[in-house]
């Protein structure tokens, strides 16, 4: 593996910064380092090359692309998706007849059917409004098509499994061409768009915002301005959800929001 | 009378280990010396899936308590880390760790290399890293960087290991410093503890 030190990290920011509407100066080092290093070797650049493609907008729509981890599963942590179903839904239900869900960095979408697969369960599928928002439109445009890989339903019909789901996940696709075709009508009332959560601004209120694994590749700074921008998107006593191993303890908002659930990592704000 | 030098003071320890490896890392943690003076982070090859229990398994054996850091979570002296399951944990210049789920490495996540590498990055030359019994490659070349930072490199003995592939990987990209058995690395650990003022 090449590396490359920090003054042309630095250097890499900046121009797109100043050349586009783009902020990675605030990203976990570690791992924007490798996915750097990782674009450097993909299309066999150095730092500089780089850099002068970084000027063409076209290009600068595929380094997003690669420049993000995209990797997700559906019903990752079944237990997370169990107490959802079970705990969290059921108690906004009870102040709340039309629900709103956003997924911020929802990447291929499985978060999204997960969701969608949950609800339908529930059969509250059509009171439930969806937003699913990522920085990558490559990856949006993946969510959209529903389409997976078949040698990962294996893993995702597990996890269905743990989730303790009434039916089989099979019965939510079906094999086309060595591919996993959802059930589009799980998603017709889905919004997909386009959104960044650093330059973003805040578009709706939420009873229920979902941001798992996309925080982590943040430095600290970066979580607490994003997470005052979820604070400010959710209604008074909506939820946060973030990834299992995230924390909000440290962060500046932390005494606006309570722990419902420690071990799955969700939220309640309770101050405006 | 030691057969060890410590011509400086080391600021953590890494320790990597695949297939085999768990009872010399109970071995390892039941022996540490009580309020052990430096961070101990460990990246084991573990389940994807199952996300409690071998955090519990290993703490029940330690001396002292065994954690899966959170992301962005300080590193501290005396405690001991253990990668979380799915993945990838780095350290990072503020001396804190970060979580990622980037691809697989060598069908790994947490990827040993990464956990490594990061951390030879942070300590330089004040890292001691430590590869045990593994299956695969993973970790070999994270030594390799260890060392080229100035840091200190221990592998389990070959022959002690159940599968000896990742320290035999190591001992290949690299000039290892000590090849030990799990009973030598109790000892290293004792005697690296008395190293430091309490
Ligand atoms: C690892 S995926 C998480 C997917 C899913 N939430 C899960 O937990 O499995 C991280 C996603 O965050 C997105 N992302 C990264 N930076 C972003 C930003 N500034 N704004 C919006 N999305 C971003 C990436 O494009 C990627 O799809």
């Amino acid at each position: 593996m090449k590396d490359i030190d920090i003054a042309d990290l630095r250097r890499i920011t900046e121009l797109i910064k100043t050349k586009h509407s783009y902020d990675f100066t605030n990203y976990a080092m570690s791992s924007f380092k490798r996915r750097i290093v990782r674009i450097l070797e993909l299309y066999n650049l150095t730092v500089d090359s780089l850099i002068v493609k970084l000027s063409q907008p076209k290009f600068l729509e595929e380094f997003l692309n690669e420049i993000t981890v995209n990797v997700t599963e559906m019903f990752r942590d079944p237990s997370f998706w169990r107490v959802l179903r079970d705990d969290i839904i059921p108690a906004i239900l009870l102040n709340h007849q039309k629900i709103r869900i956003w997924h911020a960095g929802c990447s291929s979408g499985e978060e999204v059917f997960s969701m969608a697969i949950l609800l339908k369960e529930m059969d509250i599928l059509h009171n439930v409004q969806v937003i699913a928002t990522d920085l990558d439109t490559n990856i949006l445009e993946r969510a959209k098509s529903g389409a997976y890989n078949l040698k990962n339903m294996d893993l995702n019909e597990k996890n269905y499994i743990r989730f303790q789901g009434t039916g089989s996940l099979k019965d939510y696709y079906q094999e086309v061409n060595g591919k996993a075709v959802m059930d589009k009508s799980l998603v017709m009332d889905v919004s997909f768009r386009k959104h960044d959560l650093v330059k973003g601004g805040i578009f709706n209120k939420f009873d229920l915002v979902l941001c798992r694994n996309v925080m982590i590749y943040f430095n600290q700074a970066l979580q607490n301005e994003v997470l005052k921008k979820f604070h400010e998107s959710l209604f008074k006593y909506g939820y946060l959800a973030i990834g299992s191993k995230e924390s909000l303890i440290w962060c500046d908002i932390a005494n606006k929001f309570i722990v419902v659930n420690n071990e799955e990592k969700i939220y309640k704000k309770i101050k405006d | 009378m030691s057969k060890f030098k410590f011509n400086k003071k080391y600021k953590a320890i890494v320790i990597g280990g695949s297939a085999g490896s768990f009872q010399g890392i109970v071995k390892i943690l039941s022996n540490l010396p009580e309020h052990f003076p430096i961070p101990i982070i460990m990246c084991l090859h573990r389940l994807k899936h199952v996300r409690n229990g071998f955090v519990e398994a290993l703490s029940i054996k330690s001396i002292a308590e065994v954690t899966e850091p959170h992301d962005k979570e300080s590193i501290k002296k005396g405690k001991v880390y253990l990668a979380p399951a799915n993945y990838h944990l780095s350290i990072e210049l503020g001396h804190y760790f970060s979580l990622s789920t980037e691809e697989m490495i060598n069908n790994s996540r947490p990827a040993i290399d990464i956990t490594l590498g990061t951390s030879a990055y942070v300590y330089r030359d004040k890292l001691i890293g430590i590869l045990l019994s593994g299956a695969n490659r993973d970790g070999g070349l994270g030594m390799k960087w260890i060392k080229d930072r100035g840091g200190l490199t221990i592998v389990q003995e070959p022959s002690e290991c159940m599968i000896d592939t990742m320290p035999k990987a190591a001992m290949g990209y690299t000039n290892i410093d000590h090849v030990l058995k799990i009973d030598q690395i109790v000892q290293f650990l004792k005697e690296l503890d008395k190293q430091y003022i309490k």
